[in-house]
């Protein structure tokens, strides 16, 4: 994938305890500054990928599979098309995709369609002249199925769960004996908590148009998160080598992990574009996004904690039921965080995965944290009230020094500082003990954040021009992370040149490959091939200065040096160029990375109705360098946000009948809207990871929703007294056990 | 058929079943109002029909040949943007941008209803409702962002609506971040 020639590389295999960003004079990284997207974003000019024209553009609408397991017979293709403006209907039971793509996967996901692995698997593509026609005539494609057998109720199948292969955490992991010290420890606890299955639900709908072009390669506009692995898992998927496909993701409509991998438009529109000779655009209905690409994975998780007296843990236990499609590996991560969160002796953490007939389980935002952390942090607080202990107390007692199972430092760590600090700025001290507003159950939860933090081998090349601006290419993604503005900030500060100078480039396989936008390494990623690339062209400009590199000052356009002062772009005479090129090494061996936070929520429980609100919640986080502080700030919302749905409200239900999605759209699965979610405060830390790569920075993107719904549940719980094990927390479970109000 | 979309008269060749969104961004490349579910459920599609916010994907074009449709790319532009168009920018009132078009022609909608004295559900004196935050939150919930830019998006409407309390204009959030990052 990488193909370099005069790059600056660098592997990080020691630390690097410099930084240009810190030296630079521009003033740009750090700040709040305003989207460079912006403008496009807020008058409807940018350009996601159903919204490319081309000259006689046909239209696809999938056709979902209408039984649960089973195999197609036979598609009457005749049927419909003779209906007004269908052009054709194709499938191609070997080539189409099954199932989504995981994220950072080459292969091509599994394929074959004619097998019915779940209720929604799409078949087939009606290609038509508009859009109305091919949604008329996919709806009434008349379908031949056999019904086979398939699982469709988890209960069925737990005695088959299995341990699944080791994939970013061990399937299963063992230290000590957890038994042993449960039996011996003063005070434990044995408690079960449960997630549903959930969705990404970004706004914007998986989408694809595919256009062929004249020498056989293939473009596709797509919403993709990952662009250079999904290139390769499309190309795989059709045959075709690698560099035969581009990818083309300039605006991407959320992602949230559900366009890590390619999904099934994507395939059925190229192929389709091949039969029919024309670019096909492929949109999915919100429908489809639910039934055919990822969900998260529900959870069962059996949380053992024992704790000495003073509170100190000798034993975590954290074990999992989680389920997927047979065959397939990826398993919810649940204990991610769990391995590296608290100290303790003896630990055991482990995943059974039970193989059922649903849509495809997934990467969704914080795989693993998101839900783990439901269990751990809940579980924590029952564990303070059993020790009689401040839940913040506990965590900061147990904080750990060194990664307690592999024994290595951490790059950086400031749990406890963020505990402090957002226990100071919300007024913790005062959390009420049965509190009262009117009709209004008041009560306040905590819980700690964790994130793995991920480098990336990525790429980008950075060009000066003669006239003193600069353009950034990489086929890196903006999935509204802010990776269009950090990037440009970071070429900024290192370059002197300012940020509204700077052109990028992004979302186009046709640029150095790179990572792309998933598991929070973006910015580190990709910011620091761009660094790489800047540190080369400062030496280039250095030279034409004759200077040394450190003698060099660069701002506002101007190269300071030797006392002279010359335009940046003079200094470049034609124009220069470098690219950069960022590896992970030894560096994450010999230190555990994770970046660290706490969540504290107030809530209001409605003593008649059992109504939940959030009244007030704030995140502190340390996760290295803010690049931007307002678009790092805005990233935190977003994963509190999440963990308020995740508390609150969003459960996906199957039928298992059938293992039909009963709440395939956005009326029935329930996000947070604008109503459910107070102004939620962020605070960041100081903090600098030298271990984690040149820019000093740490994943940001999913710290927000790791211990988000804990905190959440944990202040429900201190408000009613009443303990929902089984999420979401929603007002039925709470109502028996709310007291009447007198 | 003929429509007036932001000010400007267009000639389309449309299907019956077509919508007003699919209208705008299939047949006439305006493609600023975003599809999300096509089912009246996200508000990512919301557009101004003679003034009132709609959700484009449930209103068929040919019932709307004689109204005045407004689209996000009518409120403004970029180097001519409507306040709120540059107050989302300043409050990174989005993300992703996806739900953003929808957002802002809502706040348009919204804030025309609340000066003609139209109450909501959260509204204590439905004579004359006042816009606080739980207003605005309560009015915009009709559109989605999962991206979860609302506390942004509140901020954003209400620095516009000149309702804002102390500390909350983008100046001032942006000066709280400063310090905070750059200590
Ligand atoms: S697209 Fe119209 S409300 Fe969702
Ligand atoms: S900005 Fe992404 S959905 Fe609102």
């Amino acid at each position: 994938m990488f193909g370099l020639g005069t790059t600056n590389s660098l592997t990080m295999d020691k630390p690097h305890p410099s930084s240009l960003l810190d030296t630079g004079v521009q003033g740009a990284i750090s700040r709040p500054f305003d989207r460079v997207d912006g403008p496009k974003k807020v008058s409807g000019a940018a350009t996601y990928a159903a919204e490319y024209e081309f000259d006689n553009l046909a239209y696809g609408f999938l056709v979902s599979a209408r039984i649960g397991a089973g195999k197609v017979v036979s598609i009457d293709a005749d049927a419909v098309r003779s209906l007004p403006g269908v052009i054709d209907v194709v499938w191609d039971f070997k080539r189409f995709i099954r199932v989504a793509g995981q994220g950072g996967e080459t292969k091509a996901p599994t394929q074959g369609v004619q097998e019915i692995a779940f209720s929604g698997e799409i078949i087939a593509i009606v290609v038509a002249e508009s859009y109305e026609a091919a949604r008329d005539a996919a709806l009434q494609l008349p379908v031949t199925y056999e019904a086979g057998q398939g699982v469709f109720d988890l209960a069925v199948n737990r005695d088959e769960a299995y341990t699944p292969p080791d994939l970013v955490t061990p399937g299963h992991f063992a230290q000590g004996d957890v038994d042993k010290a449960m039996a011996e420890a003063p005070v434990s606890i044995d408690v079960t908590y449960t997630t549903p299955s959930q969705n990404s639900a970004a706004m914007e709908p998986h989408a694809s148009t595919a256009v062929w072009e004249e020498d056989g390669s293939l473009t596709l506009y797509g919403a993709y998160q990952m662009p250079t692995s999904d290139a390769s898992q499309l190309a795989k998927s059709l045959g075709l080598s690698a560099k035969k496909v581009r990818i083309v993701s300039r605006y991407i409509g959320g992602g949230f992990g559900s366009k890590l991998g390619i999904a099934p438009e994507s395939v059925a529109a190229a192929i389709a574009a091949k039969q029919v000779g024309r670019p096909v655009k492929a949109v999915m209905a919100r429908q489809q996004v639910f039934e055919a690409t990822v969900r998260r994975s529900n959870t069962e998780q059996r949380l053992r904690l024992a704790a000495n007296a003073d509170g100190r843990l000798a034993a975590i236990g954290q074990e999992s039921y989680v389920s997927n499609q047979p065959g397939e590996d990826y398993f919810e991560p649940v204990g991610i965080g769990t391995h590296m969160l608290y100290a303790g002796e003896n630990r055991l953490i482990s995943h059974l995965q039970i193989p059922v007939n649903y849509v495809l389980s997934g990467s969704m935002r914080a795989p693993g944290e998101a839900v783990g952390m439901i269990g751990l942090e809940c579980a924590m607080d029952e564990l303070a009230e059993r020790l009689g202990m401040d839940p913040v107390a506990l965590r900061k007692l147990n904080d750990a020094s060194i990664d307690p199972e592999k024994g290595v430092p951490f790059s950086s760590r400031s749990l406890t500082a963020a505990l402090d600090e957002g226990a100071r700025r919300f007024g913790w001290k005062e959390r009420p003990v049965a509190r009262r507003d009117g009709e209004w159950l008041v009560g306040m939860g905590m819980a700690s954040a964790v994130r793995g933090n991920m480098l990336m081998e990525s790429s980008a090349k950075v060009e000066i021009h003669p006239d003193g601006s600069a353009t950034v290419s990489s086929a890196m993604t903006d999935i509204g992370t802010g990776s269009y503005t950090i990037l440009a900030q970071i070429a900024s500060e290192i370059l002197g040149i300012p940020v509204a100078r700077i052109t990028l480039e992004l979302g186009d396989t046709n640029a150095p490959p790179a990572a792309g936008s998933g598991g929070s390494w973006g910015a580190g990623s990709s910011g620091s091939a761009v660094y790489l690339a800047c540190e080369m062209l400062k030496d280039k400009l250095a030279k034409a200065m004759d200077v040394e590199a450190d003698a060099l000052t660069l701002k506002d356009g101007m190269a300071i040096g030797a006392n002279r002062s010359v335009s940046i772009g003079e200094l470049a005479g034609e124009g220069l160029e470098a690219t950069g090129h960022i590896k992970p090494g030894k560096q994450e061996k010999e230190t555990t990375q994770a970046s660290f936070g706490a969540h504290f929520a107030e809530v209001g429980v409605n003593m008649v109705t059992g109504e939940i609100r959030v009244r007030r919640m704030l995140g502190v986080f340390a996760a290295g360098r803010v690049l931007n502080a307002k678009t790092a700030r805005s990233q935190c919302l977003g994963g509190m946000t999440f963990g308020i749905g995740a508390a609150l409200t969003e459960e996906l239900y199957h039928d298992t009948r059938n293992g039909k999605l009963v709440n395939h759209d956005l009326a029935e699965y329930h996000v947070p809207v604008n109503a459910d979610v107070p102004q939620l405060e962020v605070h960041f830390l100081q903090e600098r990871d030298i271990h984690a790569n040149p820019i000093h920075a740490k994943g940001i993107g999913e710290l927000g929703i790791s211990g988000a719904a804990a905190a959440v549940a944990n202040a429900v719980y201190n408000a009613t007294g009443v303990r929902v094990r089984e999420f979401p927390i929603t007002l039925d479970k709470l109502l028996a056990g709310l007291p009447d109000m007198k | 058929m003929h429509f007036t979309i932001n000010g400007r008269a267009y000639e389309a060749d449309v299907d019956i079943r077509t919508s007003i969104l699919d209208l705008c961004r299939e047949h006439l490349g305006l493609t600023g109002a975003k599809k999300g579910c096509d089912h009246g459920q996200c508000g990512a599609c919301t557009v101004l029909i003679d003034g009132r916010r709609v959700n484009s994907c449930l209103t068929l074009a040919v019932m709307h040949q004689d109204d005045e449709i407004t689209t996000i790319e009518g409120l403004g532009q970029i180097g001519d943007p409507h306040p709120l168009q540059e107050a989302f920018v300043r409050h990174d009132g989005y993300q992703c941008g996806y739900c953003t078009p929808g957002q802002i022609c809502s706040a348009v909608g919204m804030l025309d209803e609340v000066a003609k004295g139209w109450p909501s559900h959260v509204s204590e004196d439905l004579a004359a409702p006042l816009l606080d935050d739980g207003e605005i939150s309560e009015r915009m919930s009709g559109n989605l962002c999962r991206c979860a830019a609302y506390p942004n998006i509140v901020d954003a409407i209400r620095e516009v609506a000149q309702a804002e309390p102390e500390g909350r204009t983008a100046d001032e959030k942006d000066a709280a971040m400063i310090g905070e990052v750059l200590a």
